[in-house]
């Protein structure tokens, strides 16, 4: 792929330095949950940290995400504290959402996380109006939405993109195709089996792209956002990856196709990124190292203090259900 | 429309759009067939407002009531204040995933970091043979919705005044529209006017029976009460006119005064906005009533299409008049 966009040595590493936090940050999660010091469902998004370590890069603190139940990893690469994150899913009133919307639902306005959903889809339609809002006040700012393959059956999908496209909005739509919607597999529930391709049936770009591989997520990603700002209008971008951990933690992976699945683990996105910075005389070991050692670090303290912390009072459930509140 | 004392339903929602878009550049509005270049409504409420504030603030969409309330929400998230039509209220039923999961709870699901200020206009009711996916009323699904604020005028200066504050209130507020009361005139709102949400209003004094309604079922409660007073029967008539939140203050002190309490609205009784009012008044009020609580809504059965039934559906002025008329003998 040659473009203008292709990364230079400083945005891979600042790509790695995401993706490093993401897998450690998982990593922590799935040992969190399986010892029961946490108690959540959990979407592990390992196998896929390259999509949005990439794409943030690529975006600004101002920029907007709508992201999804499958998304610690996109708001952790947007720049969600890990403080916040941690507490929140501990369930703690230090919590980003104080405890009330949990891993499903972390918002953090403060670096344009706005909206994380637990129903396949609806990130899309609501990406819109925050890039309407750009489009409004001309403020510059791109909306992303991020959704699996699993998303793109579902209308919301295809009611998004069409108004998107007629309307110009400054969004741009990122396909996490970890081959499966749930327990289905892509193939078997996907008509054409290409989420890119659709984007033609609206008259506007989609790329297809190795999710899995930061220089085409990048520059792709990009691309995508320099339309957008350019009040070109919307992207659909399909970056192909897979998740090792199924559908949610804990499942019965039976209904995956274990050589693939093992395939897909022996082809690990993250070490090979890594060894491939080495190897090309981008990084060194000893760097890579500190910044590994750095996350675990921040994520140990995040998970110290949110253990530490205390949970809500009851008397938050009848709180920030309307802005006033309003008597029953 | 200052110019004159009566307005219809129309004109002053009209009025209430173009006044709030004209007082605050944040309110945007969009909807299916909004702009004039598609008619400015299909009954004209947002004629006029897309040529004086332009095509990006005023919108028609595409008929695709998920990407219309998602879009409202997301512009709200970030300080605007978008009024949505959704053409006819069992559309909603299409995009009840944004209003449901989405609008109602953002605020809560976020700790309060974020809201949603949209209104969501959408218009109903029996009366002109639209059958079965086009005349319902669904305040309860919306009212059941913690989160969620229900508004529903009967008369043009409460519909200006309401919509005001709703396109104003921080929170999502479900406007309901009559078909058929679009055209009734009333006393014209004064311009800038506001009705808060939340508080009802005494259309009728009296004493032996109260009656509380919202929407068009209060113009025809008017003429119940009118024909209860040539039987010699006082009714008390309350506008509701706040679905939810109910101005249970008003309904109470009204229903203690009288001792009776008819409940009146469109929707299917069962399960219905009177049921939630009756078991209130009913266990704040128990020893102190002088009857039970009676509601009288809709049958347990969709909106029919041939005009002897349609016509046997809402409650009329006839069936209210009795059904007070039997609380009190």
């Amino acid at each position: 792929m040659s473009s203008n966009y292709e990364p230079g040595r400083e945005i891979q590493l600042e790509i790695f330095r995401r993706m490093a936090l993401l897998v450690a940050n998982d990593e922590q999660t799935r040992r969190a949950v399986r010892t029961g010091r946490l108690v959540m469902p959990y979407y592990s998004y390992r196998g896929q940290e390259i999509i949005p370590s990439a794409l943030c890069t690529a975006l600004s603190d101002g920029d907007y995400l709508c992201t999804i139940y499958r998304g610690i990893h996109d708001m952790l690469a947007k720049g969600m504290p890990l403080k916040d994150l941690w507490a929140e899913v501990a369930g703690r009133i230090s919590g980003t959402c104080k405890g009330k919307g949990g891993p499903m639902h972390l918002t953090y306005p403060a670096k344009g996380i706005m909206v994380t959903t637990g129903i396949v889809g609806s990130s899309m339609p609501i990406a819109n109006g925050l890039a309407w809002a750009s489009q409004l006040s001309g403020d510059g700012r791109v909306s992303v939405a991020t959704f699996g393959d699993g998303a793109s059956n579902i209308g919301a999908f295809h009611e998004s993109l069409n108004l998107a496209a007629i309307w110009k909005l400054p969004v741009i739509f990122v396909c996490q195709n970890n081959l499966y919607a749930e327990h289905t597999t892509f193939e078997k529930c996907t008509a054409g089996a290409n989420v890119a391709a659709r984007a033609q049936g609206y008259s506007i770009p989609g790329v297809r792209v190795d999710g899995n591989d930061p220089i085409a997520m990048y520059t792709a990603a990009r691309e995508a956002v320099e339309r957008a700002r350019a009040g070109e209008g919307p992207t659909l971008i399909e970056a192909i990856t897979f998740r090792f951990f199924g559908h949610a933690l804990g499942d019965n992976d039976s209904y995956m196709d274990q050589a693939q699945k093992k395939a897909a683990m022996e082809a690990d996105p993250a070490p090979r990124f890594r060894a491939r910075l080495i190897a090309e005389g981008l990084a060194t070991e000893a760097e890579l190292a500190a910044i590994e050692a750095d996350v675990n670090a921040r994520i140990e303290e995040a998970i110290a203090s949110a253990l530490a912390a205390p949970f809500p009072e009851v008397s938050e459930l009848t709180k920030d259900v309307y802005g006033a509140e309003v008597a029953a | 429309m200052s110019d004159k004392d009566t307005t219809t339903i129309v004109e002053a929602l009209n009025l209430a759009l173009t006044d709030a878009m004209a007082d605050d550049g944040k309110v945007i509005a969009l909807g299916e067939d909004l702009a004039d270049p598609e008619g400015g409504g299909v009954i004209g409420v947002t004629k006029g407002l897309s040529t004086r504030f332009g095509d990006t603030r005023v919108r028609s969409t595409p008929i695709a009531e998920q990407a219309i309330i998602g879009a409202a929400i997301g512009a709200s998230l970030v300080g605007y204040r978008p009024v949505a039509e959704i053409m006819l209220m069992n559309f909603t039923a299409v995009a009840m995933d944004m209003i449901v999961n989405h609008a109602a709870k953002l605020r809560f699901m976020s700790g309060g970091q974020t809201h949603v200020p949209i209104v969501i206009r959408t218009m109903t009711g029996t009366g002109i043979a639209n059958g079965g996916q086009h005349s319902d009323y669904l305040e309860a699904w919306f009212a059941h919705t913690a989160g969620m604020k229900v508004v529903a005028p009967s008369n043009p200066a409460d519909a200006y005044g309401l919509l005001r504050s709703a396109i104003e209130d921080d929170d999502p507020v479900l406007f309901i529209e009559n078909i058929i009361a679009y055209r009734s005139t009333g006393p014209a709102p004064k311009s800038g006017s506001r009705v808060p949400l939340g508080k009802a209003s005494t259309v009728h004094e009296g004493s032996d029976v109260t009656i509380v309604a919202y929407s068009r079922m209060v113009q025809e409660a008017i003429a119940a009460v009118e024909a209860l007073g040539k039987e010699g029967v006082s009714a008390e008539l309350i506008d509701l006119r706040t679905v939810s939140p109910w101005d249970r203050k008003t309904v109470m002190a009204s229903a203690a005064k009288t001792g009776r309490l008819l409940i009146v609205h469109e929707a299917v009784t069962q399960f219905g906005v009177g049921a939630e009012i009756a078991a209130e008044v009913s266990s704040e009020l128990f020893g102190k009533l002088k009857k039970p609580v009676r509601r009288l809504g809709g049958p347990y059965a969709p909106v029919p299409f041939s005009k002897p039934l349609e016509s046997a559906y809402a409650p009329d002025a006839k069936r209210i008049a009795e059904a007070a008329l039997a609380l009190v003998r």
